[in-house]
């Protein structure tokens, strides 16, 4: 038996084999990651690691000694390459055999595509490489462009200006984070950022990054401003690692489909992760990818139950949370498709939630410092049960004594 | 190098040692303690790393603050006296021996 293969060691791979192994599955497993590094969180790379409050060690998912008594042979520094029916081979040569295959390959950055975006100086943050050179040019960078204003870009902006550096944050779009929350909550963002000391420019492209022997040294907009830059950061979004999947024949539209079962179009095949499209797991219309720590997890559970045989359809209320100075955003639920929402609390006193509705049901939150009503919609989400939005409106109730229950 | 003691629900003992300073949920984890899910990494956002303190260590890992009372109240599924996040324990060497239930199910 060659068991399991398992390409891409992150939260996902990771994941999958402790399921594997938790379930009694005693056949060999290869988990095979391209980087050197022992298996990482990802998610303090833009918030305690950069700021250098968490060191490497904290980030380690398991001691070396897990690996070994699981009996889960750990491949690092090795870039599956070629993936044939049975057999993967690595960027070195090396074969490694499979009866059955898992995808947890994850994404890259998307690049800057502008005239300059090769000039020193200008940073992606995936990876614990990409954060370990920000970090170490973080200190002694004056002007900080962080361009992108999603999470990642203001995760990092909220620590170079913690950090005393001049910060302008760039993003194409009309507000702050458009493609997660509302607008009531992308200008929250931007008065709080400014309000912090931070220049917020929104709805202007990068048009070229200028510089000075080889070192970038200004942002070129849209609109004809020049932004002074030592250090930029492009947090434009992620893509997808769809190479292997397609070189199987696997079916991909933006990342690779699979089902509430983590199946791939191959049913013997499953994936997992930001690598992956799936129907969204509430109202099972269209595909959505969910780049969050929770599907990571969520995914790679069902996919080692399908692998061992079993039947868990992944259906869990999706949830997602980033930190920004002190202020603590956790998401339950999509928003998207929503026709009302409920603010409840002071945004200007930096505590608030806002609850969204569809056809007069509740569909999500996005609650700042607020976790009691980001954990009372979750809940209803989970279990059942309802909050009115007339009700909700009521911002002197405690959100969970408005919890009406299951019909 | 204090100690703590994971106990599962069949009774089974897990004994890891942990380094000061990490949670009783990082070490854990670490050493892939089953039944620690820990699914947001330490952020206060889950309660997957819910355990039972025993009642003998209870005073020395103290009280809960605000978010993890809210947390135990609204996302464990049998909240109990020593119940606690084990993200929100810092372990020291005063710690050393700590035993906790593991809970049945994580939500």
């Amino acid at each position: 038996m060659s068991g399991t293969l398992i390409v891409g060691a992150s939260q996902s791979g990771i994941q999958m084999a402790a399921s594997l192994r938790e379930a009694g599955d005693e056949e060999p497993i290869t988990l095979v990651g391209a980087e050197p590094h022992p298996p990482y969180q990802r998610p303090p790379l833009s918030k305690a690691f950069l700021a250098g409050k968490a060191d490497l060690a904290s980030l380690a998912f398991r001691t070396e000694a897990f690996y070994a008594e699981q009996k889960i042979d750990l491949v690092l520094g090795e870039q599956v390459v070629r993936l044939a029916p049975g057999l993967a081979t690595t960027h070195s040569g090396r074969s490694l055999p499979f009866d059955r295959l898992a995808l947890t390959v994850g994404a890259r950055p998307r690049r800057l595509g502008v005239p300059g975006a090769d000039l020193d100086g200008v940073h992606y943050l995936r990876d614990l490489d990409d954060a370990l050179r920000l970090r170490g040019r973080l200190g002694a960078a004056r002007h900080v462009v962080v361009v992108g204003g999603g999470f990642i870009g203001l995760e990092a902006a909220a620590v170079a200006r913690s950090a005393g550096k001049s910060v302008t944050v760039v993003e194409a779009a009309d507000r702050l984070i458009p493609r997660s929350v509302a607008p009531v909550v992308s200008e929250f963002y931007r008065r709080a950022h400014q309000r912090r000391g931070s220049d917020v420019r929104l709805g202007v492209g990068v048009t070229a990054l200028t510089g000075e022997h080889g070192q970038v040294r200004a942002v070129e907009l849209s609109d004809g401003t020049r932004v002074p830059a030592d250090l930029v950061l492009a947090g434009v979004g992620i893509v997808p690692r769809t190479e292997l999947a397609e070189q199987l024949g696997l079916h991909c539209a933006g990342g690779i489909v699979v089902d509430e079962f983590a199946r791939t179009s191959e049913p013997d095949v499953v994936a997992a992760g930001d690598c992956t499209v799936a129907p969204h797991p509430r109202t099972r219309d269209g595909l959505v990818r969910l780049e969050s720590v929770q599907n990571a997890i969520g995914q790679a559970k069902v996919a080692a139950a399908t692998l061992l045989g079993r039947r868990e359809p992944y259906s869990a209320v999706p949830w997602f949370w980033s930190d920004q100075y002190d202020l603590k955003l956790q998401i339950a639920g999509l928003s998207g498709g929503h026709d009302e929402h409920v603010l409840r609390g002071d945004p200007e006193a930096e505590k608030f939630s806002v609850l969204y509705y569809r056809g007069g049901s509740l569909i999500a939150v996005d609650a700042v410092n607020s976790t009691a009503d980001y954990l009372t919609v979750r809940k209803v989400l989970d279990r059942g049960g309802e909050i009115s939005p007339e009700q909700a409106r009521d911002n002197e109730v405690p959100l969970k004594r408005l919890v009406s229950p299951p019909a | 190098m204090p100690k703590i003691v994971y106990v599962a629900t069949d009774g089974s003992q897990r004994v890891v040692d942990a380094v000061a300073g990490e949670s009783v949920m990082m070490a854990a984890t670490r050493h892939g303690v089953p039944g620690i899910v820990a699914e947001c990494g330490g952020n206060a956002s889950c309660a997957t790393c819910h355990v039972y303190v025993r009642p003998e260590s209870l005073p020395l890992v103290g009280e809960p603050n605000d978010t993890e009372e809210d947390l135990l109240d609204l996302a464990v599924t049998e909240r109990r006296e020593g119940s606690r996040l084990g993200c929100q324990i810092e372990m020291t060497e005063e710690l050393d021996g700590l035993t906790v239930d593991i809970p049945p199910v994580q939500p």
